[in-house]
């Protein structure tokens, strides 16, 4: 009679979702516990991608360091790059150029491009809608390709460099620039078209996911994910590095703080992205674009084959490396999925003695228990999409 | 930003008193060393003061000092954003030791703490669940601390006659060097001849 009794109150349902699901954006684990389709827990199981970057950096000269930050969010390489140089700079007390200065951050915006377009795209996707992803996957590539003529790589870019960028822009790939600034808000516009008001995509985004604002402080987000529930902060704005300070941009807030909530912050902040690069383009000065003693950057080609001491520099900094003072610097830059920082300790030697990478999806995964309670099973999808997580990132 | 920072450290050396065993402010950057045990008391003080309200957590970590006697730094990161003002909290734990979890206080800290309990081997006392997170199922060892060779312990593949991934030490086809790199003359600590032992210093 008891077993009966057990039987009519049901089970809980435990699944896998992923490693290998094309909804997880990456290789994240979700041992969910379904009870229905009431989702009742979610335990994300990560570091499949772990590939013990912030060792590997121990063991690596500064520069040589580098180069590890391009493959942790590698949706916006660049802006990764930025925080250790920042990290570095702070440490030495370099002043960086101004013309490098307005390049990391055209450089920046670019990135932020490159992941707003794959995050509000691929979530549609996640949700039903085929076309966005086509659309945008188009822009990103035309994005990639300034991203290559600047670095000479599509993705892995190794571009800002300590002191500042590794080499200057040439002035047709500026007008190239400039003219993607006027067709792109085009292409916005017609992504919006097909989400904003479509009738499926705010049935699946619209109150799934709600973060208070009391609840994204507590969880520790940062970036799209508290700005989409109304807290106005952003790291551009309020502690403002290389020339933010100088450009008129507005930020995006939320209401609601629910997916549709943060996917109208990302479409918004892709418009003020590229307002901020047509005033990059306008202003930038002429100048050098690295760091000139010879301490940090090499010399370059030309001088390096006349120079005594421009070839030792050359030698010494492929070889040894820069020494960097002791100590201890937090930085952070806004990143295209929130606070993006570099815990750098060194001990006065030519490798970092620890660094710790402070990646924003990782606190975002963490809620994903919290934020999926009594959702349904579908909603999982269409909230992983929206935290935008990047397991580069998240593993480390 | 630094004037208020000034400030900032003289309250809280006023507001926290001796559960801080002193502070620095390097760098534009305020940093506060205190003791392990007092941790929750000084984080709750610092989330709910009216004049600190440093909210949100950013990051917890730990660093290795092998040659400490206490070996690990726990360095919380905090940020205020109705401040607009970061901190950075430190304290010293021994190999053995734990630290109070804060994760009572900070839900955010969940995560870190495992992490730091994954790369260190810290341990956090009433952490709800301490488990290893970024490493493989079944890993051993604690992979940043500064005694743990980089190349690992074990490697894995998947055997086709077992039908399955097996794992096996270790085997590299060229021993694993490790340049300093360092100018003889001014960072090396080693003396060149008597370097027998191929790993440099």
């Amino acid at each position: 009679m008891a077993d009966i009794e057990v039987e009519t109150e049901g089970r809980n349902f435990t699944i896998n979702f992923g490693p290998q699901h094309p909804a997880a954006h990456g290789v994240l684990r979700l041992v969910v516990e379904l009870d229905g389709e009431i989702v009742e827990r979610v335990d994300p199981h990560i570091g499949l991608l772990h590939r013990g970057t912030e060792k590997l950096i121990e063991y690596k000269t500064y520069l040589q360091a580098m180069p590890y930050f391009d493959r942790l969010d590698y949706v916006a390489p660049m802006n990764q790059e930025h925080a250790f140089c920042l990290a570095v700079e702070k440490l030495m007390g370099i002043e960086v150029p101004r013309r490098a200065q307005f390049i990391r951050v055209l450089y920046c915006e670019i990135g932020r491009l490159l992941s707003h377009l794959l995050n509000v795209t691929t979530q549609a996707m996640d949700v039903g809608a085929l076309t966005p992803p086509l659309w945008g996957f188009e822009e990103r590539e035309k994005l990639m390709v300034f991203y290559e003529r600047a670095s000479g790589s599509r993705m892995h870019a190794a571009y800002f460099r300590p002191g500042g960028v590794h080499q200057d822009l040439p002035p047709e790939l500026l007008e190239d620039i400039g003219e993607f600034c006027e067709t792109f808000p085009k292409v916005l516009d017609d992504i919006e078209t097909l989400l904003t008001d479509n009738r499926i995509f705010k049935q699946r985004n619209a109150d799934i996911g709600v973060v208070s604002e009391q609840d994204a402080l507590e969880w520790g987000f940062s970036g799209v994910m508290v700005r989409g529930s109304g807290v106005k902060w952003d790291l551009r704005r309020a502690q403002p590095y290389e020339v933010y300070s100088e450009l008129d941009f507005n930020i995006a807030i939320g209401k609601h703080g629910d997916c549709y909530d943060r996917y109208l912050v990302r479409m918004a902040e892709m418009r003020e992205s590229v307002k901020i690069m047509r005033q990059c383009l306008e202003k930038m000065p002429k100048g050098p674009v690295m760091e000139t003693s010879g301490k940090v950057a090499p010399p370059n080609r030309a001088e390096m084959k006349q120079s005594m001491e421009a070839l030792i520099h050359h030698f010494k900094l492929y070889t040894e490396g820069f020494h960097v003072p002791e100590g201890e610097v937090y930085c952070a830059v806004e990143a295209p999925k929130g606070e993006f920082g570099v815990y750098l300790v060194s001990d006065g030697t030519n490798k970092p003695y620890r660094c710790k990478i402070k990646a924003p999806g990782y606190m975002h995964l963490q809620a994903m228990d919290y934020l999926n309670k009594g959702h349904m099973l579908a909603d999982i999808a269409a909230i992983i999409g929206s935290l935008d997580v990047v397991f580069g990132e998240i593993d480390r | 930003m630094s004037k208020s920072l000034g400030e900032m450290q003289e309250y809280l050396l006023d507001g926290l008193g001796t559960a801080l065993t002193g502070s620095d402010l390097i760098h534009d950057e305020l940093t506060l060393h205190a003791h392990a045990e007092q941790i929750v008391k000084i984080l709750v003080f610092l989330r709910d003061d009216r004049h600190c309200r440093f909210e949100t957590l950013i990051d917890i970590c730990g660093v290795d000092y092998p040659g400490r006697a206490r070996r690990f730094d726990v360095v919380y990161h905090l940020l205020s954003m109705r401040k607009n003002m970061r901190l950075r909290l430190k304290i010293k734990v021994e190999e053995s030791g734990a630290v109070p979890s804060v994760v009572e206080v900070f839900p955010a800290a969940n995560w870190n703490e495992r992490e730091a309990f994954d790369m260190y081997g810290i341990l956090f006392s009433g952490h709800p669940d301490l488990r290893r997170i970024l490493t493989d199922y079944g890993f051993e060892g604690h992979p940043l601390r500064k005694d743990f060779p980089l190349s690992g312990h074990v490697q894995c593949r998947y055997d086709e006659e077992q039908r399955r991934v097996v794992y096996e030490p270790v085997s590299l086809t060229q021993e694993f060097r490790n340049f300093d790199s360092l100018s003889p003359w001014e960072g090396a600590k080693y003396v060149l001849d008597q370097e027998a032992d191929g790993e440099g210093r």
